[in-house]
Formats: structure tokens, C-alpha cells, sequence
């Protein structure tokens, strides 16, 4: 892009207004970025907002732990399916909390249950996964939703309570601290090796965060 | 966009490698003062409203979300996980920010806030996106807007 005019932020990525619920922060980067329409000093203007967002930082250790009392691992025999429905149960009431505190969640891309975008995602470490429930979306797309929904489940439900965390923090919590991050290592191992190339591609790009070793 | 030494090494070498795109021309334009600026919204945040169609991988297209959307019905399916998700959980605001747009209205200190506002998926090539953006160009256009903040995601 070359936008004529640009406010340069120092904000981590998915945060171009700085900090969730600063209004007043908010304002003050977007009465920044629009005084800009009024400078006549063109062709390009790059102006930069130097101030860091309040709170912590991406990378910030802030000590925060997740509340979520997780039932103890299931035996090998009793496989990833019931690790994963355990613990999003466990999860239920986070979630709840969650929904009551935000007034919203972004659970809802899939259109499927927390527990069947599991269910779904796991059966790819079959080797005959299950059947699409939409069949008009292609295996990949509705693959992709599945994820996205539950991972915003457990974000939603492991961050229910206010307080000081970092994103960083809450992304290695679901990767190094849930069944569900530890199987989805394992399906992101077994679709990388695998011959479909879209779900190599999806393993590969679209899984595991940079930050996280992806 | 965060500065390049708070990116791991994997992601700062992801940003050197992606292309800059050539332009032809620079679309430098002057008009009213603030208080006469009629502002939209566009997003690169992934955003569609519950019920819509997800993104899909490589979208070019765009969903509009209208001024009086419920933040609840307002999802984020981007397909990248290299950006944070959290603070657009707490807050809608952090990349759609409606909210500040409505207040700065009543202020006086904008003129009107859009019937309409746009969001792209952002990890589409920008060269697959001029359609859109003429097309879109358009509607901003019968809405009246003046001014356009484009919120990087």
C-alpha cells in the first residue's frame, strides 16, 4: 500500500489502536491519524505516534497464570478425543464467564459447537477424517473456521477474569499447557508430512504463531 | 504496525521478504476541514458479520459492516495467527473503532461517521484487490465519505 497519508504506530500487530478498552488512548491515535487529512504538505505524509499503548507489552511476562483447573490427562488408550472434550467442558464455565463479562464472543465462524470443531480438527489424525458438515465449503475452509473457533473458545475461556497479561503470555498457554495446543502439534506434524497440499500449506502457514515456533 | 525488533527473528524475516508493490501514480488529494469529514472505516482485520462467509485463503473479496452493527455480531476469521487476537476480544474498538468515530461526531469533531464501513482479509496479496477497491471506492462514494481511516491488520 501507499496511502498518501500515514500515522506510523509502535503497537503490536492486531492492535493499530493501541489498547483494548483506553478510550481516551484510542482517541487520541485516531484524532492523530485524521489531523493528517489536513496537511497540505503531500505527496506523502508520514508522520509517526511515538508513544507506546498502555499496558503490557506482546512479549511482556506479567506473572499471569490461567485460573482453568483442567482434569487430569486420560490414559493413552482412551486417546485425543477425550482429552479434548474434558477439557473443553472444563472450559464451559470460563467461557460462560467470559460471555458475561465481554457481552460477546468470536466464537461462530464455523458454525459448529466448540466440542464438534474439535471433534472435526482431531479426525485428521485419522486417516479417514470425518465428512464435512457443510459440504458446500471445502475441506480446507471449513478446517480453517474449526480452528479459528477454538481457538477463540479457548482464549475467551482461559482470559475470562480481567487483569494484566500479555498476548505472548496467553499463546503459549494454549500451546504448551493444553491438551488441545499439544494435539495440534501433533496434527500439524502428521498434515506436514501428509500428500495433501492445501493441508500442508494450512499446517504450515496457518497453525502454529511465529512466536510459538510456527 | 509494531516496530521490527519487538518481531521474533522468523517473523522479522517473513516482513523483509514480502514485496513492495509498485505504484504508478500517488493519489494526493485536499479537501474540507475535519468538522466537514464524513469517515469510514477500512479494515484489513478480517472481519464479517456472524452468519457470513469466513474468509477463505487468498479472499480478494470484502464484507461491509453497517454503522449500527452489534459489536457481537461482528467475527474476526483473518487467516493469519501472526497478530494478536486478545485486545479485539476485550474490545472491537482496537481495530474497528466505531465507537471512537460515533463520539468524535457528537463532539463536533468529525462531521458524520459512514452508514457503512469494509473489511479485507490482510494476508491477500494487495495486487488481488484492486477490483474490490474500485468497486468499493464506489460505494464509499454513494455514502457520501470524504474520509477514509484504513486500519492495518
Amino acid at each position: 500500500m501507499r496511502a498518501p497519508r500515514a500515522l506510523w504506530v509502535p503497537f503490536e500487530l492486531g492492535r493499530p489502536l493501541g489498547a483494548p478498552d483506553e478510550p481516551a488512548f484510542q482517541r487520541r491515535v485516531l484524532t492523530e491519524a485524521l489531523s493528517l487529512l489536513v496537511s497540505t504538505e503531500g505527496p506523502v505524509v508520514l508522520e509517526d505516534f511515538l508513544d507506546d499503548a498502555p499496558g503490557p507489552k506482546a512479549e511482556d511476562s506479567t506473572g499471569w497464570v490461567c485460573p482453568v483447573s483442567f482434569p487430569p490427562p486420560p490414559s493413552e488408550d482412551e486417546g485425543p478425543v477425550v482429552a479434548l472434550m474434558g477439557e473443553i467442558d472444563a472450559l464451559a464455565p470460563w467461557y460462560q464467564a467470559s460471555m458475561d463479562r465481554r457481552g460477546r464472543t468470536l466464537v461462530g465462524v464455523s458454525g459448529m459447537t466448540p466440542r464438534d470443531a474439535a471433534r472435526y480438527m482431531v479426525s485428521f489424525l485419522d486417516d479417514e477424517p470425518m465428512e464435512r458438515p457443510d459440504n458446500a465449503k471445502p475441506t480446507v475452509q471449513t478446517f480453517k473456521d474449526a480452528f479459528t473457533d477454538l481457538m477463540a473458545y479457548y482464549s475467551e475461556a482461559g482470559t475470562a477474569q480481567p487483569g494484566r497479561r500479555s498476548s505472548r503470555e496467553t499463546q503459549s498457554w494454549f500451546w504448551h499447557e493444553t491438551a488441545a495446543g499439544r494435539i495440534l502439534l501433533e496434527l500439524r506434524a502428521k498434515l506436514m508430512a501428509g500428500s495433501d497440499k492445501k493441508l500442508q500449506f494450512v499446517a504450515t502457514k496457518i497453525l502454529l504463531p511465529k512466536t510459538q515456533g510456527g | 504496525m509494531a516496530r521490527m525488533e519487538d518481531f521474533v527473528e522468523t517473523e522479522q524475516e517473513h516482513m523483509r521478504s514480502l514485496p513492495l508493490n509498485e505504484f504508478e501514480s500517488m493519489p494526493w488529494a485536499e479537501g474540507p476541514s475535519l468538522s466537514e469529514r464524513r469517515v469510514a472505516i477500512v479494515t484489513s482485520a478480517g472481519l464479517s458479520l456472524r452468519g457470513e462467509e469466513a474468509f477463505g485463503l487468498g479472499a480478494a473479496d470484502y464484507r461491509v459492516i453497517p454503522s449500527t452493527t452489534n459489536s457481537g455480531d461482528i467475527l474476526m476469521n483473518h487467516v493469519s495467527v501472526n497478530f494478536d487476537r486478545t485486545g479485539f476480544q476485550d474490545d472491537v474498538n482496537i481495530v474497528f473503532p466505531i465507537d471512537r468515530l460515533k463520539e468524535m461526531a457528537a463532539d463536533g469533531e468529525i462531521g458524520s461517521v459512514a452508514d457503512f464501513h469494509y473489511s479485507f482479509m490482510g494476508a491477500t496479496d494487495p495486487a488481488l484487490l484492486e477490483d474490490s477497491a474500485r468497486a468499493l471506492a464506489g460505494m464509499l462514494r454513494e455514502d457520501k465519505v470524504n474520509a477514509v481511516i484504513l486500519t492495518p491488520v
